[in-house]
């Protein structure tokens, strides 16, 4: 199926439909498009699949079409991975984002084929690979800065000392820009996780290829299995529970249908979910990147405790 | 301390000897002469009208109610009942004054009418702590030493980050969001209203507050104090009413935020309310905090932080803390110590400069605090409350304390926003902090220990938004508060509060 059937295989069909080879060429292997939930690959519980096509009618390959069971296992995934994450080193988790970026770079070839297979030109491919290595690396440097540039120590009239800080909100479901289906999944994700959230993820619907590839680049980051959590399937089917459920903190959705956001933003109410619509962004354009998307799934602690202050006792000069 | 434990062996009233403090009794020889404030430093009109683009004018819904004090059940005063087309008038007087005048003013100008309102605040700070404790209940030591200085040092905060916005957000350029829609609770009504106008007006929006239907007397102090500050007509625009009027300010269509603050039920609503709008939202919401207290804390210090934690305001706070966790080596001893000292609070006249809780605010909120008495005795747990004497007249309720208590039992759970503190036990660090973020709620948390580390771990991995460690209850202009979870979103106060008010443009 998909490209490399039709473009590269040693096959052809014989008059009776029955395949022959038909040279000593070897026989490519496909891939099998999983979606990966808790560091594992497993195909969707529900057994279901969908054939996204290209433009020209190509079918690109059998998409798990996941279901509500497998969002709630991720949802289950992400939660667990939560403490560790947002507990870890704010260095390890730059280090670990920045393994990530380490990893796409070794494996572009990958994804610029998978790309142009969803109906990019090679130069734009390139340019949206190049470009979303530079974004991982971008917020691998945030990781260990952006608490710094956001927090604040309070100058309060009472005897106490007074702090401000960020902190991860939690789980995070995303539903991720159906365009660029790379550039856009990444520029999502890193911010969330650079903050120390975990997510759960659902690929571009109709090009979900090189984000079902992507997840194999963070199965070699050492990232903990359960950070990132990637579905594909309907964003229709999905979305609703992507909101809906009591145990995520937040969700981000990409898309400008007002109809889906009015119903997510009302959903939203049910825990209180922090809601954000990124539809108006460029992603290739400098505004596609910002501390302040770390800032949108994290929480502001203050922390007070009191500051011993004896009558009298200024002296130590 | 030889003579003590002497003491206490011949003492055979004295529990088993452990304790070293002598419990003073105050029934008997500890009583206070009555030291009653006077209402003759404030005038309450009869009547109060909507103020709305600078003047008081007459409901359009030509309906008043009237306002009480809760102390005696006696009428105050009464106040416009703002119907939509009240509201539809404000939400045009705002959105002109933003079009036309503020908007443009030199920010610096801006910072200058807010510092004078502070100052205003400041000089008729004694009438607005009088009418405070009448509208609401509250102990006149609270308003006078609280609620009003807080206010005014609110507004005196804000005024100075009107020029100073392009520090606040770096590589951003902060922009105003419009007309604000601000809804505050009846718990602390001046605070509350100084909370929410002050950052608006200084990022330079303009608002139209509407105050708790049973406290709308300060707020409407305030308009007079803006009225007389000269600052521009309709860029605060007060209103009084009841749901209905906050509902109608949510769903007008020129509003461009709304600010709330209440119950987490009513947040949900104008959640889904504002769905498909382009409205933002901040929602300060209910909280359950639980206050924990860890066997190597300075006891008697933790008792008095656990005693304001919960009966500060007659419990009337969202951050009150009240679920209290104890180690179980030392419940007995600080349950014993509470008891003590919740035997000397004095529970009365507010307007008394010594009492300790006031009256509860309405008779609606008494009805639903007895409500959750008989549910937590209902549902097993011990209820314990203080001997003091209550007024015949108005709504009271003593200090109460619940102990045998369980996590899943409803007063371990659901708000109650009264006198009411629900006492559990734990016995490890990994097990208080399941329990203590086993709650729908994130605002407040307390924790209590002499050892450093151990309040950093706590502090780190309670969620919640503010959190007090060997302190609880405190509250400053410079400091953001607001929640995790459904305690709400966005933060009131400090550098982060201005972020409520404004859109981030890229530079």
């Amino acid at each position: 199926m998909g490209k490399t059937l039709v473009n590269k295989s040693s096959l052809t069909i014989s008059e009776n439909g029955l395949e022959k080879p038909t040279s000593s060429k070897r026989l490519e292997v496909l891939k099998t498009y999983k979606i990966y939930i808790g560091g594992q690959f497993p195909r969707t519980e529900s057994g279901r699949y969908y054939v996204p096509t290209n433009e020209a009618g190509k079918k690109l390959a059998n998409v798990c079409l996941s279901s509500r069971k497998d969002f709630r296992n991720a949802v289950v995934a992400a939660r667990g991975a939560v403490s560790g994450w947002s507990g870890r080193a704010a260095f390890n988790r730059s280090q670990i984002l920045y393994r990530m970026a380490e990893m796409l770079e070794g494996r572009k070839a990958q994804f610029i084929d998978e790309l142009i297979e969803q109906d990019n030109t090679k130069a734009k491919a390139e340019k949206e690979v190049n470009l979303a290595i530079d974004r991982l690396i971008y917020y691998a440097g945030w990781c260990d800065k952006f608490q710094q540039i956001f927090s604040s120590v309070n100058p309060v009239a009472s005897s106490h000392f007074n702090f401000s800080v960020p902190e991860a909100t939690g789980v995070v479901s995303i539903i991720a820009p159906q365009g660029d289906s790379l550039l856009g999944l990444v520029s999502v994700m890193a911010p969330v996780i650079a903050g120390g959230n975990t997510c759960v993820i659902l690929a571009s619907e109709t090009k979900p290829l090189c984000s079902v590839t992507f997840s194999e680049v963070l199965h070699s980051s050492d990232l903990p299995g359960g950070v990132v959590n990637i579905l594909t399937g309907k964003i229709q089917e999905l979305a609703s529970w992507f909101v809906d459920h009591m145990d995520v903190n937040a969700t981000i959705y990409c898309e400008k249908d007002s109809n889906t956001q009015k119903s997510m933003r009302e959903k939203s109410a049910l825990n209180l979910k922090r809601i954000f619509f990124y539809d108006k962004v460029n992603w290739y354009s400098a505004a596609g990147q910002s501390p302040y998307f770390i800032l949108d799934t994290q929480e502001i602690k203050t922390t007070w405790h009191p500051v011993e202050n004896i009558a009298s006792a200024g002296a130590g000069y | 301390m030889s003579v003590t434990k002497k003491k206490s062996r011949t003492n055979p009233k004295r529990e088993n000897g452990k304790s070293n403090t002598i419990k003073l009794k105050f029934d008997t020889s500890w009583s206070y002469a009555p030291a009653p404030e006077s209402k003759s430093a404030a005038s309450i009109k009869p009547q109060y009208d909507l103020f709305i683009n600078g003047e008081w004018q007459k409901p359009l819904s030509k309906k008043y109610f009237e306002t009480f004090n809760p102390a005696t059940e006696e009428k105050l005063s009464e106040v416009a009942d703002a119907g939509s087309a009240d509201v539809d008038k404000a939400v045009k007087a705002a959105r002109n004054a933003y079009d036309n005048v503020w908007k443009k003013m030199v920010p610096k100008e801006r910072a200058k009418y807010i510092f004078r309102i502070a100052r205003m605040i400041q000089e008729r700070a004694r009438e607005l702590a009088i009418i405070e404790t009448l509208d609401g209940g509250k102990p006149i030591r609270e308003s006078r030493d609280f609620d009003v200085p807080t206010a005014a040092n609110h507004f005196f905060y804000y005024a100075g980050w009107a020029d100073k916005l392009e520090y606040a957000f770096p590589n951003r350029k902060a922009v105003p969001l419009g007309v604000a829609g601000q809804i505050i609770p009846w718990n602390f009504p001046l605070l509350m209203a100084a909370w929410k106008i002050a950052p608006a007006i200084a990022t330079g929006n303009t608002v139209v507050l509407k105050t708790a239907e049973s406290t709308p007397l300060t707020a409407l102090k305030l308009a007079e104090i803006i009225e007389e500050s000269g600052l521009p007509p309709g860029v605060v625009n007060i209103i009084t009413g009841a749901g209905e009027t906050g509902a109608a300010l949510v769903n007008h269509p020129g509003v461009d935020k709304i600010a709330f603050t209440g119950s987490t039920d009513v947040g949900k609503i104008i959640q889904r309310a504002i769905a498909g709008t382009h409205k933002k939202a901040t929602l300060e919401l209910g909280g359950k905090a639980a206050n924990i207290i860890f066997d190597d804390a300075p006891i008697d210090q933790a008792v008095e932080g656990v005693i304001n934690g919960i009966y500060f305001n007659q419990g009337h706070v969202c951050c009150a803390g009240s679920r209290l966790y104890v180690q179980e080596s030392i419940a007995k001893e600080v349950i014993r110590k509470l008891k003590d000292r919740m035997s000397s609070l004095i529970v009365g006249d507010p307007m008394d400069k010594n009492t300790d809780i006031g009256a509860i605010n309405s008779r609606s909120q008494l009805e639903t605090i007895q409500k959750y008495l008989k549910i937590g005795r209902e549902e097993g747990a011990e209820m314990y409350e203080s001997g003091c004497p209550l007024p015949g007249k108005g709504y009271w309720c003593r200090p109460t304390l619940f102990t045998n208590v369980a996590q899943s039992n409803r007063i371990a759970q659901e708000e109650i926003f009264g006198p009411v503190l629900s006492v559990l036990t734990f016995r490890t660090d990994d097990e208080v902090i399941e329990k203590a973020n086993n709650s729908p709620y994130g605002l407040s948390a307390g924790v209590w220990t002499d050892k450093g580390s151990k309040i950093f771990n706590m502090t780190r991995r309670m969620r919640a938004g503010v959190i007090w460690a060997n302190t609880f209850n405190k509250f400053d202009p410079s400091s953001p508060f607001g929640g995790y979870k459904e305690s709400g979103f966005g933060r009131e106060g400090g550098l982060h509060g201005l972020a409520a008010y404004v859109t981030l443009e890229n530079v």
